[in-house]
């Protein structure tokens, strides 16, 4: 089976400042791929290029078997996207938020239907489900945002820091639902900066000042380096860069 | 109290530094005085007239010497004869229209009495008042060889008279309306079409939707024109609608053709538009695209289109300036087609203006914008 996403020596350099550092890495399909690091390291900007938003200097990476320079088009039918921001619009009600990303990538009007009443019921929003999206709480918008990102059956899905603002919980209950999206089948491809988080993925890389430092299973890692969590595996390879 | 200052204190830090309200704190005022005072006036300098002397004499030759080197005027044409003068209008660029009659010389040396005919174009009224008070003044005042600032004794009949007639083409009733409601209709325009179309487009940059419509199989055309074509239909009901209420509600005439003015109308809701674009590729959160529609956009639309001040009368440099407001062409369409009936062979000069920056404007728009998030 082919891989969902690949890259070979991929490098986006602004400038003089080189953001992604040739980094090489693949996701098989139905895996969830943790995509590390601290604020800065380089994460957002490697998310970016698979996405089509930005254009690598140089390097090759491919998604769903696509090429990112050459086939960005055939690649926005099969992604999905969840920004940091949730991507939902506040003055809209979620039934009209799954209409409009539905209708955008082209699901016919029956099957829209079927399937904003089958989000609906399952995220248990019948009682708001004609409401102002911006009157929910945050907790239930990143999961409403979720299933609309996967609205269009897409074969992989970036999350970029789905989880920002909400407590561990909260948290917890949107990673069920990751779990549920990979089990069908579907790649997850997720940023994050909350290294407990890594622990509920099945690979983790972890990046530091653009290049990756780290990339196996948590548990191979955690023995790696010896530590217990995640956490300390990110503080061991934090402070040997800084210590430069 | 040391509390209060330490917050005072940091007030002035967020006022020094944020350049946005600097510019308005001090450089507002100082570009509304130095307009108002050097610049914009509702005076009259240097209008441009044409005579029409069907008598050739010795006094309207020294009358019409009087007429221009006042100050108020200067010769633009001469015409030949009366049937020219309301072609003359319908170009544009000639206000006033001073008519001596055959005979005139003749009639004031022997008889003591002649009169004069003053036909102004009355589409700007507030002008044509202007120009036909300043004229009659100085008309009436013309003494053989005595200075045109001399009085005569009040109560007492001088000798020799000169009855001014004034007509005020396209508009006799010198309704306010003739000049506000183009003016009006330009800004509105740009109001619903520049404005709000760069303000929907930043918002979605601000909120970090825009990131998420472009991940999508959506292009970026699609969705650009698609942020852009509810502003247009809105533009147009509202142009619609401004010129039924001119029609029907203040009596403003429409003498010229409105299938060509619905069509112009419609281009500068396109120019609008891609103002609209160009502001959007330069703003990124929607109070940047406020302000700069306001600053950049709808400010000098209101002191340099001739809305409000006459062109005629503002210095060369802001005369040349104001090429470059949309708005001016618009208005003088809008005016040119609905009060002296003007079709596009007069009028084709703006209409390829407008289509020229609406095309210029598009391109450029679209290249800032194509560079997506990177």
């Amino acid at each position: 089976m082919d891989n969902a996403v690949t890259t070979n020596r991929l490098t986006k350099r602004f400038g003089d400042f080189v953001a992604t550092d040739a980094i090489t890495f693949s996701v098989a399909p139905g895996e969830i791929f943790g995509f590390l690091g601290a604020n800065g390291a380089g994460k957002t900007t490697a998310m970016r290029m698979l996405c089509g938003l930005l254009k690598p200097t140089s390097g090759t990476a491919t998604v769903a078997g696509f090429d990112v320079y050459t086939q960005s088009e055939q690649i926005k039918q099969v992604i999905g996207y969840m920004s940091q921001r949730f991507s939902l619009y506040d003055d809209l009600t979620p039934r009209e938020n799954i209409r409009f990303y539905g209708g955008i990538y082209g699901l016919k009007r029956t099957d829209l239907k079927t399937k904003a009443d089958a989000i609906i019921e399952e995220l248990e929003l019948g009682s708001v489900a004609d409401k102002l999206t911006g009157s929910l709480p945050l907790g239930w918008k990143q999961q409403l945002a979720f299933s609309v990102a996967l609205i269009h059956e897409p074969k992989v899905v970036f999350l970029d820091e789905p989880t920002g603002g909400v407590d561990p919980i909260t948290r917890r209950h949107f990673w069920d639902m990751i779990y549920a999206a990979a089990h069908r089948g579907t790649t997850i491809f997720v940023t994050t900066h909350y290294m407990d988080e890594a622990e509920y993925c099945d690979r983790v890389s972890i990046m530091v000042d653009g290049q990756i430092k780290a990339l196996d299973t948590p548990g191979a890692l955690k023995k790696q380096f010896g530590a217990d969590s995640m956490d300390g595996v990110f503080q061991i390879l934090a402070r040997g860069t800084s210590t430069k | 109290m040391k509390r209060f200052f330490a917050f005072v204190r940091k007030e002035f830090y967020h006022i020094l530094r944020d350049r946005r309200t600097l510019l308005i704190l001090f450089g507002m005022p100082l570009a509304m005085v130095l307009l108002f005072g050097f610049a914009l006036t509702n005076e009259i300098k240097n209008a441009r007239i044409a005579v029409l002397d069907l008598d050739h004499g010795q006094h309207s030759r020294q009358i019409t010497d009087r007429l221009l080197s006042s100050g108020y005027f200067q010769l633009t044409k001469t015409l030949t004869a009366y049937r020219d003068v309301e072609a003359t209008f319908r170009q544009g660029n000639v206000k006033l229209v001073v008519v001596f009659p055959p005979n005139f010389t003749r009639n004031y040396a022997h008889d003591g009495t002649a009169q004069v005919q003053l036909l102004a174009d009355a589409s700007e009224q507030n002008t044509a008042i202007s120009l036909t008070n300043y004229a009659t003044n100085i008309i009436q005042t013309y003494r053989t060889g005595a200075p045109a600032t001399e009085q005569s004794p009040p109560g007492a009949q001088p000798p020799m008279q000169i009855t001014v007639q004034p007509r005020m083409v396209f508009n006799p009733e010198l309704a306010g309306a003739f000049v506000f409601v183009p003016g009006v209709m330009a800004m509105v325009l740009l109001l619903v079409s520049a404005l709000m179309t760069s303000v929907t487009i930043a918002r979605e940059k601000e909120t970090g939707t825009m990131e998420v419509l472009m991940v999508s199989p959506l292009s970026q055309i699609q969705i650009l024109f698609g942020k852009m074509l509810p502003y247009l239909l809105l533009s147009f009901l509202n142009g619609v609608m401004i010129i039924a209420l001119g029609v029907f509600l203040l009596n403003i005439p429409l003498n010229g053709s409105l299938g060509l003015l619905l069509s112009e109308t419609l281009l500068f809701i396109f120019v609008a538009l891609a103002i609209g674009l160009l502001i959007s590729a330069i703003a990124d959160t929607q109070l940047v695209a406020m302000f700069t529609s306001m600053l950049a956009m709808l400010l000098p639309t209101i002191f340099l289109s001739g809305f409000l001040f006459p062109i005629e009368s503002m210095p060369r440099v802001l005369q040349v300036i104001s090429n470059i407001i949309p708005a001016r062409h618009f208005i003088i369409i809008v005016k040119g087609i609905m009060i002296k009936g003007t079709g596009l062979n007069l009028l084709w000069k703006p209409t390829l203006i407008l289509f020229a920056m609406a095309t210029v404007l598009t391109i450029v728009s679209l290249r800032k914008l194509k560079p997506r998030l990177g």
